[in-house]
C-alpha cells in the first residue's frame, strides 16, 4: 500500500512524504520513506539470533548498517549508523527480548538533502512494520540555516550545500524532547532553540503522517 | 565491602552517591576532571600534543606532507584526522580495523573542523591547483577513562597551535617544490573550539565529565563544542533518552565556561613553549 502526501505547508514547509510498508518478504519488517527526492529502503529482522561475542544477558542487541548508494559503507556511514542505533535503543523494550538481536539495515535509494532524517524515519516506520515492541515512536527533522539566517526545514541537497549549517533532530513521540541531535557548521544558542522549536513542530506533522500510514 | 557492591550492583552503587549529590570520585555533579596539556611531545612530528583529562590520555601528531588539491577545491588545502583506539587504551577494543567508536570519534573531529572554521584551508594552498599542505592528524588514545571527544578535540587544537611548517617555494625553472626547514612558520588558528561531553544519568541527572563507568551506565550522552565568541559548533547527541529543553540550555552554558578555562590553559602552555625556546 503506498501512500503519498503533502503534507500541510505551515509555517514549517516539509516537501512531499510517502512511505510504503512491508515491501520485501523476507525482512521481518520494511519500509521505504520518501522526503521530496530523498528516498531510503528500511529492512528489519529481529529478534533473531545473535553471536555469542555480541549478545547481552538482559537485552536485545540492536545492529544498524547503513549501505550508501555508490561504494563501500565508510566513516561517515558509521557515524550515522551509531546515531541511528543508540535512538533504536532509547525506543524499543529490549528487555523484552534479551540475548536476541535486532538488526536494521538501510539502503539509500536517492539522495536530495536530508539524508539522515529519512534514514531514521525509514526505521521507525520499518520498526513498527516488524511489530517489535516500543516505549514511544520517533521522527526525524532536519533544519538548514541559510547564510542570511533564515530557517529551512527538510532542506533539499542545493539548499544544504549553500546553507551556513545543518542541524538534524530526532524528536519522541510522547515528550517531543530532543532524543538526537547531530549538527554541522557553527549558530549561535538562539538559532538552536528557534530550530528545536521549529522541529518539534514539524514533528506533529510527521507523527500524524505515521498514523495515517499505519492505518491504511 | 563497598568494592563488592559496585560489582554486584554498579546502577545501585552510583545511585547511592548522586543522593548525596555527588560521584564515587569525590567530584560534584558539575566538576570537570583536572586536565594537564603538554605539546612538542613527539619530536619527528611537525606538531604535537598531550593531553591528560583525570586518567583519560589522548596524544596527537601532526605530519603535514605536499600534494596536488582535490579537484573540485583547487586553492585549498585539506586536514585529514584519524581517531585511534588501540587495545592500549581499554580491554573494550579489540585489536583489528577501526571499531565503530573510533570511526564516529574521526567523523566527529572532521566535522568540528569543519565547522568551527578551525584553520582557513586557503593558507594551506601555495599553489592553485599545483601544490597545497595536508595535515595528517593522528589522534591516539593511551588510556581510556571516558570522555574521549572532548580530550581529542583539545589536544587537536594544542597540537595545531604547536605545529611549524616550511616554507615552501616553487622553483620557475624547474617547476619543483622547495621546501625551506631553516625558515619554520606556526599555523594561523582562527577559531578555539573546546568541547564539553554530559552523561545523563537515569533520565533525569546530568553529569559532566563522565568516567567510562558513568559513560557505560549512563542512559545519554552529550558533547557541545563552542568556540570563544559562543557560538555552538557542534550539539551532539548520538541518541538516548530525550533531553529536554532546559536541561540542553544548562549543558550549553557549562560549555561556555569550559571553553575559557581550557583556552587560558592552552594559551599558557602556548607561551610557555615560546618562552623556553
Amino acid at each position: 500500500m503506498s501512500i503519498m502526501m503533502e503534507l500541510d505547508r505551515g509555517c514549517s514547509n516539509l516537501r512531499e512524504y510517502g512511505n510504503e510498508q512491508s515491501l520485501l518478504s523476507k525482512p521481518d519488517g520494511s519500509s521505504t520513506f520518501v522526503q521530496g527526492d530523498t528516498s531510503i529502503l528500511a529492512g528489519v529482522y529481529g529478534p533473531a539470533e545473535v553471536k555469542v561475542s555480541k549478545e547481552i544477558y538482559d537485552r536485545a542487541t540492536v545492529e544498524v548498517l547503513i549501505q550508501p548508494k555508490m561504494g563501500l559503507p565508510g566513516v561517515r556511514e558509521r557515524a550515522r549508523e551509531q546515531c541511528a542505533r543508540e535512538t533504536c535503543e532509547a525506543a524499543l523494550l529490549l528487555t523484552l527480548h534479551p540475548r536476541s538481536s535486532v538488526t536494521v539495515i538501510l539502503q539509500v535509494v536517492h539522495d536530495d538533502g536530508s539524508l539522515p532524517s529519512c534514514c531514521l524515519n525509514a526505521t521507525c516506520m520499518a520498526l513498527m512494520d516488524a511489530g517489535l515492541p516500543m516505549s514511544h515512536l520517533f521522527c526525524s527533522v532536519t533544519c538548514a540555516i541559510s547564510k542570511d539566517g533564515q530557517i529551512i526545514t527538510d532542506p533539499t541537497a542545493l539548499q544544504e550545500k549553500e546553507s551556513r549549517a545543518l542541524l538534524t533532530f530526532a524528536i519522541d513521540s510522547v515528550e517531543h524532547n530532543v532524543l538526537m541531535s547531530s549538527t554541522k557548521g557553527s549558530f549561535s544558542l538562539q538559532e538552536l532553540q528557534r530550530c528545536i522549536a521549529i522541529s518539534q513542530r514539524a514533528s506533529e506533522q510527521i507523527f500524524q503522517f505515521y498514523r495515517e500510514s499505519v492505518k491504511r | 565491602m563497598a568494592a563488592g557492591f559496585k560489582t554486584a550492583e554498579p546502577l545501585e552503587y552510583h545511585r547511592s552517591f548522586l543522593k548525596e549529590n555527588c560521584r564515587p570520585d569525590g567530584r560534584e555533579l558539575g566538576e570537570f576532571r583536572p586536565t594537564t596539556l603538554n605539546t612538542s611531545s613527539i619530536s619527528t612530528a611537525d606538531g604535537s600534543a598531550l593531553v591528560k583529562i583525570g586518567n583519560t590520555t589522548v596524544i596527537c601528531g601532526i605530519k603535514a606532507e605536499l600534494t596536488v588539491p582535490p579537484s573540485d577545491a583547487p586553492n585549498r588545502g585539506y586536514i585529514v584526522p584519524n581517531v585511534d583506539l588501540p587495545p592500549l587504551c581499554s580491554s573494550k577494543f579489540r585489536p583489528g580495523p577501526p571499531g565503530e567508536q573510533a570511526q564516529a570519534a574521526s567523523q566527529f573531529i572532521a566535522d568540528v573542523i569543519e565547522s568551527s572554521d578551525l584553520i582557513n584551508m586557503e593558507e594551506l594552498c601555495i599553489e592553485k591547483s599545483k601544490l597545497c599542505w595536508v595535515l595528517y592528524c593522528d589522534i591516539m588514545c593511551l588510556d581510556y577513562d571516558g570522555n574521549l571527544l572532548d580530550a581529542c578535540i583539545i589536544v587537536l587544537l594544542a597540537a595545531l597551535k604547536n605545529a611549524q611548517l616550511p616554507e615552501v617555494t616553487i622553483n620557475k625553472e624547474t617547476d619543483l617544490a622547495e621546501a625551506d626547514i631553516q625558515k619554520k612558520k606556526p599555523l594561523k588558528i582562527h577559531r578555539h573550539p573546546v568541547g564539553s561531553s554530559f552523561a545523563v544519568f537515569d533520565d533525569s541527572v546530568i553529569l559532566v565529565d563522565p568516567t567510562a563507568e558513568e559513560e557505560s551506565l549512563s542512559t545519554a550522552l552529550l558533547t557541545v563544542v563552542t568556540d570563544e565568541e559562543d557560538r555552538l559548533c557542534a550539539v551532539h547527541k548520538p541518541g538516548g533518552t530525550s533531553l529536554s529543553g532546559e536541561k540542553l540550555q544548562h549543558c550549553i552554558n557549562r560549555a561556555i565556561t569550559r571553553n575559557k578555562e581550557i583556552r587560558k590553559l592552552v594559551d599558557k602552555v602556548t607561551e610557555s613553549t615560546k618562552t623556553a625556546k
